[in-house]
């Protein structure tokens, strides 16, 4: 790995920080979570949740809670646009505008609109695609997962 | 459209759970019981519940979600490569293991205007970080990349997480 100067966003304590890099994976599923992962940092399950509200109030913990794979809870598709430079903030708040919607990139490329269209099925889907198309009038590029490499080990967080 | 295998679809008090935990656990010594309660059902079956989607996938994870750019992670770069078809199978698994990678797919190319077919999702917390990681990922490819892009993203539109209570079912 490379390693890189910069300046810490955040300061951490080291109770945050282990929580941080051990549990971003196999929270227990047991009727006291918070008092299980405590017993093995060797803590008491208050320093465990007072962790847990600071590092969630401080915004470097989004949630505590479940992944879901989207495309499996529905029909979802990444998506792109080569959007002329002069209509980008148009076509961007049109896409945007969808509630099928959910993530929408500006990114350095030709093709320079990028998002994540998600609904209930295939059928509702390729509507919203074909709307956007209509209604921009330029060309969506449809890139669903053909298929996920991904071996999730959790992002690993480097401290240096 | 997508080729995964669907193993067993969420039923109607999954999907509740689902959009009970969408914004996360409560942060109380019995989290599950809160669910439990919320929902009306009973606390083992939250738990055996979250434990099958998590067996089928359904769930990736149950933990902390980091929030990566208040972590100092402010720069995530798209990573687009043209790799072999025939090669894809031993390459995409390589790629998914590095630890700055957060999603890895295969998606169709589009020719000619888009060749790549293997998507890797890098992130660091400077651009020479990135740019390091890319390096990494090349020479890790060696002679199976015939071409690649990175596309850094310069401004978020939109992002939300999944939300399906908005869908009305």
């Amino acid at each position: 790995m490379h390693r890189t100067r910069h300046t810490e966003t955040l300061e951490l304590g080291t109770l945050e920080r282990q929580l941080l890099n051990d549990f971003q994976h196999h929270l227990p599923l047991t009727p006291t979570p918070y008092a299980d992962i405590a017993a093995k940092l060797g803590t008491s399950e208050e320093a465990v949740l007072a962790a847990l509200h600071e590092l969630q109030g401080a915004g470097a913990v989004s949630r505590v809670g479940a992944v879901f794979r989207t495309h499996r809870v529905g029909a979802s598709t990444l998506a792109a646009m080569a959007v002329p430079p002069e209509r980008l903030e148009e076509v961007a708040a049109l896409v945007s505008g969808y509630d099928a919607v959910n993530h929408n990139y500006e990114r350095e490329h030709r093709i320079n609109l990028w998002f994540v269209a998600t609904a209930a099925d295939e059928k509702q889907l390729t509507q919203v695609l074909d709307d956007i198309e209509q209604r921009s009038g330029i060309a969506v590029m449809a890139l669903p997962m053909l298929e996920d490499f991904h071996i999730d080990l959790g992002f690993e967080l480097k401290w240096t | 459209m997508t080729s995964a295998t669907i193993i067993a679809l969420p039923d109607a008090t999954d999907r509740a759970l689902i959009v009970a935990t969408q914004s996360g656990l409560p942060l109380v010594p019995r989290p599950y019981h809160e669910l439990a309660e919320r929902l009306g059902i009973s606390a083992t079956e939250v738990m055996e519940r979250l434990t099958r989607m998590q067996q089928n996938g359904i769930i990736r994870r149950i933990g902390l979600v980091p929030n990566h750019y208040a972590l100092g992670y402010t720069f995530n770069g798209m990573t687009v490569w043209d790799v072999p078809d025939e090669r894809i199978h031993i390459l995409g698994p390589r790629l998914g293991a590095l630890p700055f990678v957060s999603h890895c797919y295969r998606r169709p190319r589009y020719l000619p205007d888009w060749p790549y077919n293997l998507f890797a999702m890098v992130h660091g917390r400077s651009r020479a970080e990135t740019d390091a990681q890319v390096e990494e990922i090349a020479h890790l490819l060696g002679a199976d990349n015939r071409g690649h892009a990175v596309l850094y993203s310069t401004r978020i539109l939109k992002k939300t997480g999944l939300r399906l209570g908005n869908r009305g079912d």
